[in-house]
């Protein structure tokens, strides 16, 4: 893995740390106590906040082709409302006749508005820390960061939107590839671990509401702000399955079906992982 | 719901009949679609090609299901048919060297499209077994393994149970959360035996 430097001192502590615990050999229980310790001390300072600024900087300035900024972008609640949109989405877009996430809906804007090319408003959606930043992940901290607070309330009244869930649902249980996993392997019982990390169960409420809510998220051991596509490309990346396509159907679909069982919580992102 | 549409056509409620069925798809019929769906929303990268998309049948069972246990006939069914496509060792031995075992049961690498195809492969049992009490970072999604030999009795019958097992999964469990290893290429027959040697060798730390 490629390691930022302006990182490597949280993960030298980490490092560190996991030493610790497996020199001085505790009990199971103590070593859940010391995680949990471990992640409380994270939530002091979130370098999330660093994308946050940089999206919000980003999406008010004049770019691309067309030299105008995204403030009259569409999410959903009208032009230029970035307030609670978050926690309306995925939904149906009547100008696309179709069901987006917030990342497909920002690229429609960098296309509809600033005139960038469909490949240029795609590419590099995921950062490498201070190697490469990506200003999708920027926008997405941005525009997720003023939902903080806000109730989800992801939309089922139009046909496409309760055909996403529908889709997405069956594709949360679609087994393949070499090891026979879907989402359920790992995300389908109360109280499950891989090694040491806890896993959410996404199938009852309080389980989705709890994950969902909580990403994007800044991931201390990759000094990068993960966007919920992220989540989705990776999970499907251990699942040992070929590349989740950045906003393709599935991803959008998948998502819809995530959101839809977060519905009632309130939206508390971006957040602080490992 | 395609049998429903039908009985309301029968008793000549045709209006009800054009309203059920033009407007809410099967569930086979979303099932099919999400696949499809799928195949379009991926793309081929390193060792993992769009193939891995394309379900046996076993998975297209277990998918249908939506990770429940399916009913008995079905879980038979599948057992039977998983139990018949396991290649025993030819030399008839199960075993091999737990200390291999042990690596392999660590070893997280292999398969993903972000691993070197040359690289190691391993099984990962640490992700969701307990196995060696040294071992203090495992997973809980399967059961503890810890003095697997030792309470189960270190014979032949053990050893081959647990060859199988690994080899291919869901010829015991049907629709098993663990991955048919050896069935499908994953680990090769002497990491299997390794692993078995793991499991139930009297000088493995599973059974100190």
């Amino acid at each position: 893995m490629k390691t930022s430097r302006g990182h490597r001192a949280a993960r030298f502590a980490m490092a560190a740390f996991v030493v610790a615990l497996a020199a001085t050999a505790f009990g199971q229980s103590n070593t859940a106590d010391e995680i949990a310790k471990y992640r409380a001390a994270l939530q002091d300072g979130n370098p999330a906040e660093l994308w946050e600024a940089r999206g919000e900087a980003m999406w008010k300035e004049p770019r691309g082709p067309a030299k105008v900024s995204l403030a009259k972008c569409d999410l959903g609640l009208g032009p230029g409302v970035v307030k609670g949109a978050y926690a309306q989405m995925p939904r149906y877009f009547a100008d696309a006749d179709r069901v987006m996430d917030l990342e497909t809906r920002i690229v429609w804007c960098m296309v509809k508005l600033q005139g960038y090319t469909e490949a240029d408003a795609r590419k590099n959606p995921f950062g490498a820390g201070n190697e490469r930043k990506a200003d999708m992940e920027a926008f997405v901290a941005y525009v997720t960061s003023e939902s903080r607070g806000v109730k989800m309330n992801v939309p089922q009244s139009h046909p496409k939107e309760r055909e996403a869930y529908a889709l997405g649902e069956k594709m949360f249980y679609f087994r393949g590839g070499t090891h026979d996993f879907d989402c359920a392997t790992c995300h389908g019982e109360d109280g499950k671990r891989i090694r040491l990390q806890d896993l959410p169960n996404l199938t009852n409420k309080a389980g989705a509401q709890k994950a969902y809510t909580t990403w994007p998220a800044y991931r201390v051991s990759q000094g990068e702000l993960r966007s919920f596509q992220w989540r989705l490309n990776d999970c499907f990346r251990q699942q040992r399955f070929p590349e989740l396509v950045f906003g393709s159907d599935a991803s959008i679909d998948l998502t819809t079906f995530l959101a839809v069982n977060a519905n009632g919580a309130a939206f508390d992102a971006p957040a602080i992982k490992r | 719901m395609i049998k429903r549409c039908i009985a309301w056509s029968v008793v000549g409620a045709a209006a009800a009949w054009l309203i059920g069925c033009a407007t809410a798809p099967s569930d086979a019929e979303t099932s099919a679609k999400a696949a499809q769906v799928m195949k379009a929303s991926f793309n081929a990268r390193g060792q993992a090609g769009l193939d891995r998309l394309d379900q046996d049948e076993t998975q297209k069972v277990c998918t249908e299901y939506k990770a429940k246990a399916p009913p008995k006939d079905v879980a038979e069914k599948i057992e039977k048919q998983n139990l018949a496509l396991i290649k025993w060792p030819a030399d008839g031995r199960y075993t091999g060297d737990w200390k291999n075992g042990e690596r392999i049961a660590q070893e997280g690498r292999g398969m993903q499209y972000s691993d070197d195809p040359k690289g190691p492969v391993g099984a990962n049992c640490y992700a969701c077994h307990q196995l060696s009490p040294q071992e203090l970072s495992y997973g809980t999604i399967g059961p503890p393994l810890y003095q697997f030999g030792k309470v189960r009795g270190y014979n032949d019958d053990t050893r081959k149970y647990a060859y199988g097992k690994i080899y291919n999964a869901e010829a015991y469990n049907a629709c098993s959360n663990m991955p048919r290893f050896g069935h499908m290429k994953v680990l090769t027959e002497a990491q299997i035996k390794d692993l078995v040697a793991l499991l139930t060798d009297p000088e493995s730390p599973v059974n100190r």
